[in-house]
């Protein structure tokens, strides 16, 4: 086989298969560090060897035994600084033969220890997003730095110090126990959930990189769904799809903001509308879903109108309801407000709105204030409209949500 | 793994407790303590004497300087520890979880510092 052609095949074994020899390299090496050198040594000999040998039959099985072994090596060779890595390096060598632990079940199980190792709840929360995209996506670190705005050194510290605890506290590299199962699922769900709305909420700046968060997301759904098909795994997938199919037509060619009732629902991804919409069934039919289903189903009888005077707003709210019940909160009560507008009219949302207000939770959140304002606008209340778009602007900090407001209050102002 | 878990809490509710409630809570501690004994997760563990009878010492160019307190402006002190054995942290957070002083107070689990003899 000729150079070039030995050289695709390894890095298509290496963006499909990458992160799965990582991920058993570390059970076996037991070292987060340790396996990411003998990753990198692994590919690096592939790149040498396979064009004489040719590409072996199960080229994940050979990456894992020659990262282990490149790994023993090295500890060897370190050993003549520090004595006790000899030791190490003895017991990793009388361990089982890892081919016997790139059996399909086994791997699929590493790759589960590592999601739940990231997502570790001793762990901060940032540091459980960073690791999680550097560690489990493979994402470089400029390009997660890029995408949180911070600086790339700062990240590369989080990542450390969270690699350094999980070492020093212990952090176990494994599945959890059924018992603890629930809630360590549910960490991993908010970690993937934190990934897409950082991608999904923002529409300036680099968006490119942000466009790349929401599909990194989605794609780690997919694993869990694929790895642990639990309720609500199978529901925040859902809502992902379903927010994400819509993404083209959430801004103009301008980039300006467009408001869902505006959207050109012609250009909404069809495919995957009906794949979150699936998702949201199977999810309900297990009744043990919680609050990721229940948003996913909002947004499905969104997806699923063909405009807003058309939407099952009466469904909407009900499905606020009882989401309401499961997951009480400010943010989901306006959110129940402004369908109960569309549902009542505009005064029945403001007296709901009015009423979040009064008790002082949501009084610094942009959005609150905007949709007052619009419901005041609505019922021709100009005046009250302007103080509220006013206050949204002063509040909110996205640049394409600042120009919306603005252009509404040159809309109001006489 | 060692791991000494620290118990905080708040140490004024002791003194309010009715008593049967504070023997209740004292059985509660010696069945958790033979509980970790037969797991063989217990290494040792103390409860301390309040606050308002710590002494804080400092030497401080050469010279040794005893204050009361620490008089923190804390809702919980140190009331008592186990030191215990664990698998892992994960084994460690679910030994923490069962102290009685779990569930008004808060249990820091802080792993052990092991230097290599030699």
């Amino acid at each position: 086989m000729p150079a070039d052609e030995i050289r695709r095949m390894v890095e298509s074994v290496y963006r499909a298969d990458s992160r799965r020899v990582l991920a058993t390299l570390i059970r076996l090496l037991g070292d987060f560090d340790l396996a990411e050198e003998a990753l990198h040594e692994a590919f690096a000999t592939a790149l040498l060897r396979w064009p004489e040998t040719g590409v072996p039959d199960h080229p994940r099985a050979w990456l894992v035994s020659t990262g282990r072994f490149k790994a023993i090596d090295q500890l060897r060779r370190r050993a003549r600084f520090d004595a006790s890595l000899a030791r190490v390096a003895d017991q990793l060598d009388s361990a089982v033969d890892p081919a016997q632990d790139v059996r399909e079940d086994a791997v699929e199980d590493d790759r589960l220890r590592l999601i739940f190792t990231c997502c570790h709840p001793a762990l901060p929360p940032d540091a459980r997003i960073a690791l999680t995209l550097r560690e489990v996506c493979g994402l470089e670190t400029e390009a997660i730095a890029r995408a949180f705005l911070i600086s790339a050194p700062t990240l590369a510290q989080r990542i450390v110090r969270a690699k350094t605890k999980i070492r020093d506290a212990g952090i176990p590299y494994q599945i959890p126990s059924r018992a603890d199962l629930p809630e360590r699922l549910d960490g991993v769900l908010h970690v993937v959930y934190l990934v897409f709305n950082e991608g999904y909420s923002a529409t300036s700046g680099a968006s490119l990189i942000r466009r790349e968060l929401s599909g990194e997301a989605i794609r780690l759904g997919r694993l869990l769904v694929e790895l642990l098909p639990e309720p609500e795994a199978l529901g925040l997938l859902g809502l992902m799809l379903l927010h994400d199919a819509r993404r083209e037509t959430r801004s103009s060619a301008s980039a300006e903001l467009v408001l869902l009732a505006d959207q050109d629902r012609g250009r909404w991804d069809r495919a995957q509308i009906a794949e979150g919409c699936t998702l949201v069934e199977r999810a309900l039919a297990s009744r043990r879903f919680g609050p990721y289903t229940l948003q996913a189903a909002i947004a499905a009888v969104h997806a699923e109108a063909p405009d807003s005077a058309a939407t099952d707003w009466p469904q909407i709210v009900g499905l606020y309801d009882v989401l309401l019940r499961v997951e009480s909160s400010s943010v989901v009560e306006l959110n129940r407000a402004a369908a109960v507008a569309m549902r009542d009219g505009p005064a029945a949302g403001l007296a709901l709105v009015d009423g979040i207000l009064s008790r002082g939770e949501l009084a610094d959140y942009h959005l609150a204030h905007s949709a007052r304002a619009d419901l005041c606008r609505r019922l021709g209340m100009t005046s009250e409209a302007i103080a509220s778009y006013r206050r949204a602007l002063e509040l909110t900090r996205q640049e394409p949500e600042r120009r919306f407001l603005e252009r509404r209050l040159r809309e109001l102002s006489p | 793994m060692k791991y000494l878990c620290l118990i905080y809490e708040d140490e004024a509710a002791w003194g309010k407790m009715p008593k049967a409630e504070a023997d209740t809570m004292m059985g509660e501690y010696f069945a958790y303590t033979a509980d970790i004994k037969r797991s063989g997760h217990y290494l040792g563990g103390n409860a301390l004497q309040p606050t308002q009878t710590a002494s804080t010492v400092r030497v401080r160019k050469g010279k040794v300087s005893t204050t009361d307190g620490p008089f923190a402006e804390t809702k919980e002190q140190l009331g008592g520890y186990y030191l215990i054995e664990a698998k892992d942290l994960n084994d460690a957070i679910q030994v923490a979880a069962r102290i009685p002083s779990a569930r008004a107070g808060s249990i820091e689990v802080r792993p052990i510092m092991e230097y290599n003899a030699g």
